[in-house]
């Protein structure tokens, strides 16, 4: 792996990987020094072109955990704002050799193009990119969900897949990159996916992607979903209207309190409801669905931390420039202990 | 179970420990630890992925043995046996292809005020000792720590040397040292315990 730009083109064996070593990093968070000096000296510049608070603070924690040296470039205030180009953006980080770059970005595409350009050599990690995807979280929700399935099936994490679970992913799929992401990692895992959303927040071309799809929440819930995933409505990516109002929206595809006590009702005593956050209270989810013990809203913040490190250790560290090192030296470090 | 496996024609590989040399030399090192600690108050061995765990686990049972031997005093081998990864404190990480980290798992009692017996397979340069050093010192901090291999080669690059030592190899630097424990090697299908050198024919 040299960029994470995508969980499309992860592999299984990958995602398997990124997860494992989270599980490690995550003994080290739970640990009196909560610090590894894997990546000294090698430096991951947080370049959002987008607001953020918990993926920007994850990634920054996520760094230092790690020993690595973190510059966060916020746009507003930056010489972005006064037309700099994404390409002498990036080649100003390169010429401050920046190691990682963790980005953001309002257009879909945008870590692609500074991880295929010559711009820069750094590893890119994709933080989001328009309503294309947002890797790092797919993951810690997989990382959560499969947490979760070890813990009641009585098996270790480390190694296993999420294969035979049924997620619902509900809501604004149509602007949603976390939608997108985490249905590729979940297929590539194994479990199957459901997406509930009003016709017009379905996006054209959704019925070739490998799901179910239903407008019905109800429907969905009593199909008996291990999770169900809600999407926040992302009203500053809305230029049209979507549905007829917030409070029909909020009736018709919120996880409201009735809901949660239908969980109940069909028996799903193990079902979990996720949120990546920023949660409209009131309108996707409730209060008493955000806040009830079947929430894993502030594992998967716990958790995000952990997949990040694991993400850049595994960008990181490892040799990038093989042949830099002579063949000579190779054969006997290869043998030391 | 002892015969060594199919090779590369072009390399050469001999049997220098086989089963009951390792258990007669981890037998040894368990008394001599037993000696050094004057018992086994406050000891904990801590084995370093991957061959250094089952090795210590091995030393735990014949130290509880020992211990249950000579004061009647019986001891879970498991309350004083831990795993200590050292992957993220190697001073070579960027000069190998990414290793994942293994889990770190200390007894119970933990390692404040405790004398920390490390036990790895082959000491060789001695960075690997290097790096459980630094790792431990994140973990706690023990009243003294030792060190014990099955073999030392030599050519150490650090100013490094073990306690406690299975059987001294003078090696040759283009040689290398394989050890295979029951535990986690299969050679051919079958479970073998041995020590064998490969070098060039």
């Amino acid at each position: 792996m040299r960029h994470l730009l995508s969980t499309r083109d992860l592999s299984r064996q990958d995602a398997i990987e990124i997860l494992d070593v989270a599980e490690e990093m995550s003994a080290v968070g739970e640990r009196e020094i909560k610090k590894l000096p894997a990546l000294r000296g090698r430096t991951v510049v947080n370049l959002f072109f987008e607001d953020s608070t918990r993926t920007r603070i994850s990634f920054e924690a996520a760094a230092k955990r790690l020993s690595a040296d973190v510059i966060t470039f916020a746009v507003k205030g930056s010489s972005v704002s006064k037309g700099e180009s994404l390409k002498d953006t990036a080649q100003t980080l390169e010429a401050m050799s920046a190691d990682a770059v963790v980005i953001r970005h309002w257009a879909s595409g945008a870590p692609a193009r500074l991880a295929t350009s010559d711009w820069i050599d750094a590893a890119v990690i994709n933080a989001g990119d328009g309503m294309h995807e947002h890797p790092t979280q797919a993951l810690l929700d997989a990382f959560t969900l499969r947490r979760h399935w070890a813990k009641i099936s009585g098996v270790p994490a480390i190694g296993s897949d999420l294969s035979s679970m049924a997620v619902t992913i509900v809501g604004d799929v149509l602007h949603s990159r976390v939608a997108r992401s985490n249905l590729w990692l979940l297929k590539t895992l194994g479990a199957s996916v459901t997406l509930v959303a009003p016709p017009t927040l379905v996006p054209v071309g959704a019925e070739a992607w490998p799901c179910r799809i239903t407008y019905d929440l109800d429907e969905a819930l009593a199909a008996r979903p291990d999770a169900v995933m809600m999407l926040r409505l992302q009203a500053e990516r809305m230029n049209a209207a979507f549905f007829p109002s917030t409070r029909e929206y909020s009736r018709r595809w919120g996880f409201d309190d009735a809901r949660l006590a239908a969980l109940d009702t069909h028996g799903l005593e193990h079902t979990v409801i996720m949120h990546p956050g920023p949660m409209n209270r009131g309108l996707e989810i409730s209060a008493g669905a955000a806040d009830s013990p079947r929430s894993t809203v502030l594992a998967q913040v716990r958790n995000g931390v952990s997949v990040r490190m694991a993400a850049l250790y595994l960008l990181l560290s490892g040799e990038h420039q093989a042949t830099s090192v002579p063949a000579t030296t190779q054969l006997t470090q290869e043998n030391s202990r | 179970m002892n015969m060594p496996a199919p090779r590369p024609e072009s390399v050469v590989s001999r049997v220098v420990l086989a089963e009951a040399d390792i258990d007669r030399a981890l037998t040894r090192i368990a008394h001599e630890i037993l000696e050094a600690n004057k018992g086994t108050t406050d000891l904990v061995l801590l084995g370093i992925p991957r061959r250094g765990y089952p090795l210590a686990q091995r030393l735990a049972a014949k130290i509880a043995a020992a211990e249950y031997q000579s004061t009647g005093i019986s001891l879970d081998p498991s309350a004083i046996v831990g795993q200590l990864d050292v992957t993220m404190f190697r001073d070579d990480l960027r000069h190998h292809p990414t290793r994942p980290p293994l889990p770190t798992q200390l007894p119970p009692s933990g390692i404040d005020n405790k004398v920390v017996v490390l036990v790895d397979d082959v000491l060789y340069s001695g960075r690997t000792i290097r790096a459980a050093l630094d790792a431990l010192v994140d973990l706690g901090r023990p009243r003294a720590v030792r060190l014990a291999v099955l073999v030392d080669r030599g050519h150490r690059e650090l100013p490094i040397r073990a306690d406690h030592v299975g059987k001294n190899l003078p090696t040759s630097s283009v040689e290398k040292v394989r050890v295979h424990l029951a535990e986690i090697d299969a050679v051919d299908g079958h479970d073998v315990t041995e020590v064998i050198i490969e070098g060039p024919a």
